[in-house]
């Protein structure tokens, strides 16, 4: 082989893994990406039921009643609107009523949310970013913290 | 007062670093030794006010010194002693400290053993590192001041309950020496540029740094792995989380230039491409650095709250990678290409391993920054989890993992594809046999995992075989084995113990993410549960008091055949300061696979019954007994003679020693 030959094998081998690998994200990026939306968002942008999202906003007060075993029910408000949500399993340590919590899951043909994954991101005076963000744009919320992390699953 | 000396330290650190990034570069152009020589007393006494500095901060942490603000925010005085000291680092001003601190111990090394680096390479290499601490320094007094004063405060706000671990302790400063270990591969990497001049020497010199700082990577990131698998109580061990990410991009790079840097080193090939990974691996740690730190990962917005900290770090960014960058691409093009190689060759197999690695790399970088991007373009919200990294990562791992024993078997500038496969004979039907026999027994979870466990085999039994072929096992006498076996250097078995880690890590990342069962229920005291083969009965749950928490700790028997096996603590702990609950998981730790139980919320209106998470976590040890085999193999290698820091040729003395009988 000459030299051109060689260097034209080593950049077909580059090129070839590169395309792969664009081809993988690009696939990938169309279908695992879950997208954010607060109660609002969900409700005017008519997000369609069975569409896989993350729904955040804050544990709305009173709203939390334990079902037998694992099952639970809250719901998620933003203050403009307020989305109900089914959850079975154990809840985040730090998921409070009045709280930040960001929920991944699906809208039910009945408009609930069935939740198989709850994600609360909080100290005392800290809450998701997006939810910190909406309510500022609301004019409600004033602070960021610190933050930790955690997440309950099924 | 020692706070203020602390200070003042950190800012006469910067005016020597400002030093030392001019004079020894001045000297090095024009060729006077005595600006040049400026760089090494700098060196070290920008080691002694950082040290200085950093005793300070460390002082005020341990004195509980509250009119400090950073101290205020981050201590409590109820934490015990070890937090308070760890409690330096776990915050963005600490941390930046640290970092500059152990960017100095590096440059103080340089100035130390570099003795017999070339005039020129090393003031250009002293001021290169000089350049990088100022940009931190300058960052650290305008806009991350751990010393600025706040008027006397009665209590601190104490640190994040999750943080208070002795793993996390000693997390960041591994992770940390590893990230600026890589600044010595950039920095020799801007050297040579300048100079203009790279031969197999700077590939001698820049390995063993950049292998010391793979080790600390390496041990950094499997620490954190083992920390978020205990502490965070989800049962995984890895989560695909941006901040894991950070510092999983410059451990590839890093692998990468290990692998290339060999290919330079041996055969003068590769110097471009070698010094562009070299400047990448850098520019990740500090990309890495600055994403973990900076709060931008919560959210873009998070610059706003502090936009001078954005603006800093963008600037740090665009200077340090964007200049390295432009001076490479006049550069490089002039670099006097090395060694011809076939495609199908050691350093054929070394570019393929490199391009899987970098392109690896690459989708996880897309991965981590995308939601960063599309929020700031678009407004989009969007998070991309495992399953993202799933389908595109771990695909391109599938052909490196198949290649990586091939590679070694290979010889330099032209290989034998069948021939080395026929010495991998054994590990191809050990691999074939685990395939067979974990089909045969996984009556459930995923069809390609028994293929993952498989190549994991292939690549641990794949470094056995190397090891047996290079010493002729079973074609020589057993004394010529010996013999063999004694002679073979050192870096050839950090390499073949590396290579065995990363097979054991795939075996155990296989099968736990295949076959981890888990079950979650509510238990009442004296109710059984039965998982993986053990049953496990629930007693009771009590209150327990800590240093400086309340927690609730629950008592669950485990006896696996009717005798008794052990017994689980998993507990919930409120911590005073600030007040947070976490979770402690009980774990029985097996190599078969680890027991895990996580204690949930009591049910209420109930007599006394919880909500409990059980996890049979099977062959997960592996993950992490992988990581360490991988950094002893690095250790190994970097005790090398020949690569030892500061022996500047190879050991002239090796082929007569060779020749010597062993008898």
């Amino acid at each position: 082989m000459t030299r051109k030959q060689r260097r034209a094998s080593l950049v077909g081998l580059a090129v070839a893994v590169l395309g792969l690998a664009v081809f993988l994200v690009v696939y990938a990026l169309r279908d695992t990406i879950v997208f954010f939306h607060t109660p609002k968002e969900v409700v005017e942008k008519q997000v369609p039921p069975g569409k896989r999202i993350r729904l955040g906003g804050l544990v709305a007060e009173g709203s939390l009643k334990r079902g037998t075993g694992l099952s639970v029910e809250f719901a998620i408000t933003d203050t403009a609107k307020t989305i109900p949500v089914s959850y079975t399993g154990i809840l985040p340590d730090l998921f409070r009523e009045g709280q930040g919590v960001v929920a991944e899951g699906k809208l039910d043909a009945s408009g609930r949310f069935q939740a198989d994954y709850v994600l609360a991101k909080h100290d005392e005076n800290y809450m998701p970013p997006e939810v910190a963000k909406s309510l500022k744009e609301q004019g409600l919320w004033q602070h960021t913290g610190k933050e930790t992390k955690d997440r309950g699953q099924k | 007062m020692i706070v203020e000396f602390g200070h003042f330290a950190l800012l006469l650190a910067l005016a020597v670093a400002l030093v030392q990034m001019v004079l020894p570069a001045l000297g090095a152009r024009t060729g006077d030794a005595n600006l040049m020589r400026v760089g090494e007393p700098a060196a070290l006494a920008q080691l002694w006010l950082l040290t200085t500095a950093f005793a300070a901060l460390t002082y005020a942490y341990v004195t509980s010194d509250f009119s400090v603000e950073n101290v205020w925010a981050n201590s409590h005085t109820d934490k015990p002693l070890i937090y308070r000291i760890s409690g330096v680092w776990g915050n963005h001003e600490g941390s930046m400290l640290l970092w500059v601190l152990i960017l100095a111990v590096f440059g103080a090394a340089v100035a130390i053993f570099g003795a017999n680096l070339p005039w020129t390479l090393r003031a250009n290499v002293l001021a290169v590192q000089a350049a990088i601490a100022v940009a931190f320094l300058v960052f650290i007094v305008f806009a991350s001041n751990p010393f600025t004063r706040i008027p006397l405060q009665p209590e601190g706000r104490g640190l994040n309950p999750i943080l208070q671990d002795p793993a996390l302790a000693i997390h960041p400063p591994l992770l940390y020496a590893g990230y600026v270990g890589l600044s010595m591969a950039f920095s020799f990497a801007v050297a040579a540029l300048i100079e203009g001049r790279i031969d197999a020497a700077w590939a001698r010199w820049v390995r063993p740094w950049t292998l010391a700082a793979w080790i600390f990577l390496t041990l950094g990131i499997a620490m954190g792995s083992w920390w978020a698998y205990y502490e965070l109580g989800w049962g995984g061990w890895w989560f695909w989380d941006p901040v894991e990410n950070a510092s999983f991009m410059p451990w590839l790079a890093a692998t990468a230039l290990l692998h290339s840097a060999v290919v330079m080193e041996k055969r003068e090939a590769l110097k471009v491409w070698t010094i562009l990974l070299a400047i990448l691996a850098f520019s990740l740690s500090l990309i890495g650095t600055f994403l973990v730190r900076s709060g931008v990962l919560t959210s873009v917005h998070a610059f706003a709250v502090d936009p001078r900290r954005g603006v800093f770090i963008l600037m740090i960014l665009v200077v340090l990678i964007g200049g390295a960058l432009a001076l490479y691409a006049r550069r490089a093009p002039y670099l006097r290409q090395g060694g011809l190689f076939a495609p199908i060759s050691r350093e054929g197999a070394l570019v393929l391993n490199n391009v899987l690695l970098t392109v690896g790399c690459g989708t996880v970088f897309v991965g981590t920054l995308y939601p960063l991007a599309l929020e700031s373009i678009t407004g989009d919200k969007i998070s991309v989890g495992p399953p993202y990294f799933n389908s595109t990562f771990a695909p391109l791992m599938v052909p490196l993992l198949l290649a990586l024993p091939l590679g070694p078997m290979l010889a330099w500038k032209r290989g034998d594809v069948p021939g080395a496969l026929q010495r991998l004979l054994t590990a191809a039907v050990l691999s074939l046999l685990a395939l067979v026999v974990t089909a045969a027994l996984a009556r459930r979870g995923p069809w390609l995992a028994p293929f993952a466990v498989a190549l994991g085999v292939w690549v641990a039994a794949g470094a056995v075989c190397e090891w047996a072929s290079r010493i002729k096992l079973f074609s020589a006498s057993v004394e010529e084995a010996l013999r063999r076996a004694a002679n073979l250097p050192r870096s050839a078995y950090g390499g073949m113990l590396a290579h065995a880690g990363v097979g054991v890590m795939v075996i155990g990342i296989a099968a736990t993410s295949a076959w981890q069962s888990e079950v979650v229920l509510t238990m009442k005291p004296g109710e059984r549960a039965e998982i993986a083969g053990y049953e496990l009965t629930f007693r009771d749950v009590s209150p327990r008091r800590g240093p400086n928490y309340q927690e609730q700790v629950g008592l669950l028997t485990v006896s696996q055949g009717g005798s008794a096996v052990t017994e689980l603590h998993p507990s919930k702990r409120t911590y005073d300061a600030p007040r947070q609950t976490t979770s402690e998981a009980g774990i029985h730790a097996a190599l078969s696979g680890d027991l895990y139980a996580v204690l949930g919320d009591e049910v209420a209106g109930s007599d006394g019954a919880w909500v409990i998470r059980l996890y049979f976590n099977p062959l997960v040890r592996l993950i992490w007994i992988g990581a360490i085999i991988m950094s002893l193999g690095g250790l190994l290698s970097l005790s090398d003679r020949r690569l030892r820091i500061g022996a500047p040729r190879r050991a002239r003395r090796r082929p007569e020693a060779a020749t010597v009988p062993a008898e």
